[in-house]
C-alpha cells in the first residue's frame, strides 16, 4: 500500500516560492518522505486548511501561527510549531526618521504622520504600532497612521509596503517608516534611503518569526521525519544550499513559540483576531 | 570588554564612525577571516544605528551576536560555519595560465560553468550544457600563439584599403567583378555562422578556443563587409546566387562533429579559398580587389593554420578521425554530385577576370590561368591532407572529391 502522501500549504507571496518548495520536495520525496504542497494566496485559507484537513503542516508567518494556536486552542486541536529558520529568532523592527528631521524622541512623533506596511505585516504594522501604544502613544490619535497595504492575506511577506512607506518617508510626505531592522539596511545599500539621510529612532524588543505548524492529525512519523529532514539538512549540501539560500536560512531550528508574545499582544491591542482565532479587523481584505 | 559569559576575544576590530551604511562590514569580515577557530570577535563602532544593522547583518551571515554596551559600541560576533560550508566542496577549474602544466583539463567539468579557468567554483551551480567539453575535440597546440597573432593581424578595412582609388573597368569586366565578390560573400557568410554554432557548445574552460574563434567569426564579418563595399563600389545591385553553390554550403552546415566541420570547411574549403584570393591578389582587375584579396588571404591562411594545429592535436589522439574525415569527403561529394557545382557565372567571372579584355587570346589566357588555379587548389588540398597522416593515394584522391564550389 502506497504510504499517505504528507502534504504542506505555502503561500505564494512571490514566484520564487514555488523553486523553493519543489526543490525541498524533490528532497524530501528522495529521503523517503511521501511529500507535497500546496500553494494559498493567503495565510488565512491557509490557516483554515489546516484544521479543514486540506493540509498537513502549514509553512505559517507568525500572524498565521497566532491565528491557528487560538483556534486549535478554541476547538481542542492544538497546534505546534516544528520548526523554523535559524534568521526567525529574534528579529526587531524598527521606527525610522529623516536624519535632519527635529524628531528626536518618541514623545515628537504626537500630531506627526507614522507610515506603515500592509494591515497584516506584523513587523512593519502590529508590532511597532504596539510598541508606540506601550509608550504611551496611541495610534490614530496621538498620531496619524498611513498603511502601505500591499497584498493583503500574505502579512507582509511582500517587502513592498515597507519599502513604500520607506520612500514616502524620503518624499517629505511621512515623518516616521516602521519596518523590519534588516530592511534599514536593506533600503539604504538597494537606494531607496540614501546613506545617512535616516536615523532609527526606536526598536522594538525582540520577535519571532515563521514556523511550521502541525496539528496533532498529522501522521506523527511523517512529522517526525519532516523534522529530522529539515534539521538535517546542511549549508554545505550544494543540492540544496540555492533553496535555503531562495528561503533565506542557513539552517532549519527545532520550532520555538516564546518569541510570540509581542505579537499576541500587538494582535489583541489592535483587535486584529479575537481570542477564538477569528477575524476581527473590518479594514483587513485578503 | 567581554560580556558576561565566555572567554576574551582573540581579535578585535574597531569601525570607528564607519557604519554598515558606508562599508562596515568589509572592516568586520576581513577581521572574522583572521579569526582562529573556535574565537570570537570584539566589534567596537561608533557610527548611528550601528547595533540594529550588526544584529540584521549577523542573522543573515548565520554568525552569533552578543550586544554589549550600547553606549560604548560594543558587540562579540562568534561566527557560524556557513562561510566554511559554502565553500566545502569547492573546486579549482584547472589554473589559470595555460604554459602551466596540466593548467587546462582533458575534459571541462559541467560544473565549472562560465567561471574563469583557475577559479574557485562553489559547488552546485547550473549546468551549461557545454557539448564540447572534451580537449582533444577543440584543442590546438600552441593554441594561445595562434590567438595572439589573430589579434595582432586585426585590420579596419577604412585604413586599410584604398577605397578611393582610382579606376575603370568594362563595363563586363566589373560586372564580373561583381559577381565574384557576390560568391565570396556566400561562402564567407557560411565562414562565419559555422564557427559561431560551434562557439557556443565550446566550454569556456578552453578560453583560447572561444577566443580564437570569436576573432575568425570577426574576421569573416569583416571580409563579408568588404566583399559588399567592393561590389557595390561602382553598382548598385549584387550578382547572383545558385541552388548548387548553397547546397554545397549546406552540407558543411548539417556537419555536427568539429573536428569534422573544422577539416571540411578550414582544411579543404578555406585552404582552397587561399588560392583563390592570391588568384585575385594577381590577376584582379583592379587595385581594391587586390587589397581586398591580400589581406583576406592573410586572415583565411590563419583559419587555415588554426584547422590543421587542431587537426593535428586531435589525430594524435585519435587516428580513427582519419577515416571519419575520409568518409566525410566522400559522403558530401556523394551528396553534391547531382548539383551543378560551381555556378557557371563565377567561373566566367574568374576567367574574365583573368583575361582582362574580349580577345580571343585574353580569354584563352584567362581560362588557362583558371585551370591552373584549380590545379593550385587541389594540389594544396593534397599537400595539407599529406600533413594530416594520408597516404598520397587516399590525399590525391579525396582532394580531387572535394566540392566543385571550392568553399
Amino acid at each position: 500500500m502506497t504510504p499517505a502522501t504528507l502534504v504542506m500549504g505555502a503561500v505564494a507571496y512571490a514566484p520564487k516560492v514555488v523553486t523553493i518548495w519543489d526543490g525541498f520536495k524533490e528532497h524530501f520525496v528522495a529521503h523517503g518522505l511521501p511529500f507535497d504542497y500546496v500553494l494559498y494566496s493567503n495565510y488565512e485559507r491557509q490557516v483554515q486548511a489546516l484544521f479543514d484537513g486540506g493540509i498537513d503542516v502549514a509553512w505559517n508567518s507568525p500572524l498565521a501561527w497566532i491565528r491557528a494556536e487560538r483556534i486549535g486552542r478554541a476547538r481542542g486541536q492544538p497546534v505546534r510549531a516544528i520548526a523554523m529558520r535559524d534568521t526567525d529568532c529574534d528579529l526587531t523592527s524598527v521606527i525610522v526618521v529623516r536624519s535632519d528631521s527635529g524628531i528626536r524622541s518618541l514623545a515628537d512623533l504626537r500630531g506627526k504622520r507614522v507610515g506603515v506596511g500592509a494591515i497584516d505585516s506584523p513587523q512593519a504594522t502590529l508590532i511597532p504600532l504596539d510598541h508606540l501604544r506601550q509608550q504611551g502613544l496611541k495610534p490614530g490619535s496621538d498620531f496619524s497612521v498611513r498603511r502601505f497595504d500591499v497584498l493583503g492575506g500574505k502579512h507582509g511577506d511582500h517587502i513592498g509596503g515597507e519599502r513604500d512607506a520607506a520612500k514616502a518617508l524620503m518624499a517629505g510626505e511621512l515623518d516616521a517608516a516602521c519596518m523590519i531592522d534588516g530592511n534599514h539596511l536593506l533600503f539604504v545599500n538597494e537606494g531607496t534611503l540614501p546613506a545617512g539621510r535616516t536615523r532609527v529612532l526606536a526598536q522594538t524588543a525582540a520577535f519571532d518569526h515563521c514556523n511550521f505548524t502541525v496539528t496533532a492529525r498529522a501522521s506523527g512519523a511523517q512529522i517526525e521525519l519532516l523534522n529530522k529532514l529539515l534539521l538535517s539538512m546542511s549549508y554545505a549540501d550544494a543540492a540544496v544550499r540555492p533553496l535555503l539560500d531562495l528561503e533565506g536560512l542557513k539552517a532549519w531550528k527545532p520550532g520555538r513559540t516564546s518569541g510570540y508574545a509581542l505579537l499576541e499582544r500587538a494582535v489583541d491591542a489592535a483587535r486584529f483576531y479575537d481570542a477564538q482565532g477569528a477575524i476581527v479587523e473590518s479594514e483587513y481584505r485578503y | 570588554m567581554s560580556p558576561s559569559t565566555g572567554t576574551e576575544p582573540a581579535a578585535q576590530v574597531d569601525t570607528g564612525e564607519l557604519g554598515f551604511e558606508r562599508g562596515a562590514h568589509l572592516l568586520i569580515k576581513r577581521a572574522l577571516q583572521g579569526l582562529r577557530p573556535g574565537g570570537r570577535l570584539a566589534v567596537r563602532s561608533l557610527a548611528p544605528d550601528f547595533a540594529v544593522h550588526l544584529t540584521g547583518w549577523c542573522r543573515a551571515q548565520g554568525h552569533r551576536l552578543e550586544l554589549g554596551d550600547a553606549a560604548a559600541g560594543l558587540a562579540w560576533i562568534t561566527p557560524g560555519e556557513a562561510h566554511a560550508h559554502r565553500w566545502q566542496g569547492a573546486e579549482r577549474a584547472g589554473e589559470a595560465s595555460a604554459a602551466q602544466a596540466g593548467s587546462v583539463a582533458e575534459h571541462a567539468s559541467a560544473a565549472w560553468g562560465l567561471a574563469a579557468r583557475g577559479a574557485l567554483v562553489e559547488s552546485g551551480g547550473p549546468d551549461f550544457g557545454f557539448a564540447l567539453a572534451d580537449k582533444p575535440a577543440i584543442w590546438a597546440d600552441d593554441i594561445a600563439h595562434l590567438y595572439t597573432q589573430a589579434l595582432g593581424q586585426q585590420w579596419n578595412p577604412d585604413e586599410a584599403i584604398d577605397w578611393g582609388a582610382s579606376f575603370d573597368l568594362p563595363d563586363e569586366v566589373e560586372d564580373a567583378v561583381v559577381q565574384v565578390m557576390t560568391y565570396l560573400i556566400e561562402n564567407e557568410n557560411a565562414a562565419l555562422l559555422l564557427p559561431a554554432r560551434f562557439l557556443g557548445q565550446v566550454h569556456p574552460h578552453f578560453r583560447e578556443v572561444t577566443q580564437l574563434l570569436a576573432i575568425q567569426i570577426a574576421d569573416e564579418a569583416r571580409h563579408v563587409e568588404v566583399f559588399t563595399r567592393r561590389a557595390l563600389l561602382k553598382r548598385t545591385r549584387m550578382g547572383v546566387s545558385t541552388v548548387g553553390g548553397q547546397a554545397s554550403l549546406k552540407t558543411l552546415f548539417d556537419e555536427h562533429e568539429f573536428a569534422v566541420a573544422s577539416f571540411l570547411l578550414s582544411v579543404l574549403g578555406e585552404g582552397t579559398f587561399v588560392s583563390l584570393l592570391h588568384f585575385l591578389q594577381e590577376h584582379a582587375p583592379d587595385p581594391v580587389t587586390r587589397q581586398i584579396a591580400r589581406l583576406t588571404a592573410r586572415d583565411e591562411a590563419r583559419h587555415v593554420a588554426f584547422g590543421m594545429a587542431h587537426l593535428e592535436y586531435q589525430l594524435g589522439r585519435d587516428p580513427a578521425l582519419r577515416s571519419r574525415l575520409a568518409l566525410a569527403v566522400e559522403s558530401r561529394h556523394d551528396a553534391l554530385a547531382q548539383t551543378s557545382g560551381l555556378n557557371e557565372e563565377v567561373f566566367d567571372a574568374l576567367v574574365l577576370l583573368a583575361a582582362g579584355g574580349w580577345t580571343t587570346a585574353q580569354i584563352g589566357a584567362g581560362f588557362d590561368k583558371v585551370q591552373a588555379l584549380k590545379d593550385d587548389m587541389a594540389a594544396g588540398r593534397r599537400l595539407r591532407m599529406k600533413r594530416l597522416g594520408f597516404a598520397l593515394d587516399d590525399a590525391t584522391r579525396l582532394a580531387a572529391l572535394h566540392t566543385r564550389n571550392f568553399m
